[in-house]
């Protein structure tokens, strides 16, 4: 150790790929109401959500990693949702901004879901109607904490997710969604997550 | 609302429509056997031509109603900007009118969203399928019978959890 220059660090790669996940999340704005116009307004100068490396907006749920649910979403929308979820690559993060996507809010009424997190995962809600840019830029720090202390270099958490891996299949109760079908490929003993020691196996959020 | 040339015309052509004015606004209640035939008139004799809107108002538990759904009708003057709303009345079982779709094409957006919320059948309409609420919905949610907050509708969905990619 003694022969370390004074200029190298030394880290673990976990650290390291978290720390560079955490300040480049790619933001997929779902964002279907008056949410959206703050979330907006975060996007914008005054708020400026580049300052936390978050600024880039795709509308291709391929580049995103982080979707921020703006808005109620009613019960023609949650497949679309789902859809667009389960597009987005791992390792992926899930904002619920506002009342209305975290609980229904005032629309307690038979078309509009009573919050996203009975259907999709959630990591992080924000309450308001709707929440000032401030606290979406607050949820988006606590997700970068969350990230920086719970990800994996190699990604183990999401392969411990995704076990086994299995065809997405049209729902037989509704065409209009897609499930998890049978397993992709039979057990063949290679899996990436497989190597791991036994009794490592922690809850996944 | 409604010239006073209109208002005559359609008295004289059909004695049994009840008209009213409430507010400046010309209203006719007419029978649900001859609402085809007052709106194709109104249309083609009196230049009513624009159809601006078919809606529905269901009077269940409404002090003192005498029927369950009222359709309302709202036609216009495109030169004059005048204005009439026809009315007619339907009842369960199954409530039925004659489509107004071979008079305005429009009409057939607006008698599906009818059909969608009220569940109020157009005889001879081309096409009417549900409108706005996906096509499995089993209800027609604007109806007072209906509780405010579905039958489990909203819950039916399947959940996507993190396993799933």
């Amino acid at each position: 150790m003694t022969d370390l220059p004074d200029n190298v660090v030394i880290t673990k790669l976990d650290a390291l790929v978290n720390w560079c996940r955490k300040n480049s999340l790619w933001p997929m704005p779902f964002a279907t109401a008056c949410c959206g116009i703050e979330l907006m307004a975060t996007g914008a100068s005054r708020h400026d959500i580049a300052r936390f490396g978050a600024e880039v907006f795709r509308f291709s749920p391929r580049q995103c990693d982080l979707m921020i649910v703006a808005g109620r979403v009613v019960m023609k929308m949650m497949p679309v949702l789902q859809r667009i979820w389960l597009q987005m690559h791992e390792p992926k993060w899930c904002i619920s901004m506002g009342a209305c996507a975290s609980t229904g809010g005032v629309f307690d009424t038979y078309a509009v879901v009573q919050g996203i997190d009975r259907f999709i995962p959630v990591d992080v809600y924000v309450p308001g109607c709707p929440p000032r840019p401030e606290q979406l830029l607050q949820a988006i720090i606590d997700l970068q904490e969350k990230i920086q202390r719970e990800g994996t270099a190699s990604g183990r958490e999401a392969f411990r997710r995704r076990q086994p891996p299995r065809a997405l299949v049209e729902d037989p109760r509704n065409p209009r969604l897609v499930v998890a079908g049978p397993p992709l490929f039979a057990s063949s003993g290679n899996d990436p997550a497989s190597d791991r020691p036994a009794g490592s196996e922690t809850s996944a959020t | 609302m409604a010239s006073p040339e209109t208002l005559q015309k359609l008295k004289e052509r059909f004695p049994e429509a009840e008209i009213s004015e409430f507010r400046g606004q010309h209203r006719a209640v007419v029978p649900a056997g001859i609402v085809h035939d007052v709106l194709k008139f109104l249309k083609e004799d009196v230049g009513l031509a624009l159809i601006i809107d078919i809606t529905c108002v269901d009077y269940l538990y409404y002090p003192n109603a005498k029927d369950r759904f009222g359709v309302v009708y709202i036609v216009g003057h495109p030169e004059t900007a005048e204005r009439m709303i026809i009315k007619t009345f339907v009842n369960d079982p199954q409530p039925t009118l004659p489509t107004v779709t071979d008079l305005w094409e429009g009409a057939n957006w607006l008698e599906r969203e009818v059909w969608d919320m009220f569940g109020i059948r157009f005889e001879g309409h081309p096409d009417l399928r549900r409108i706005l609420l996906p096509e499995d919905f089993q209800d027609h949610p604007l109806r007072k019978d209906y509780p405010l907050q579905g039958r489990g509708e909203r819950h039916n969905i399947p959940v996507v959890t993190r396993d799933l990619g």
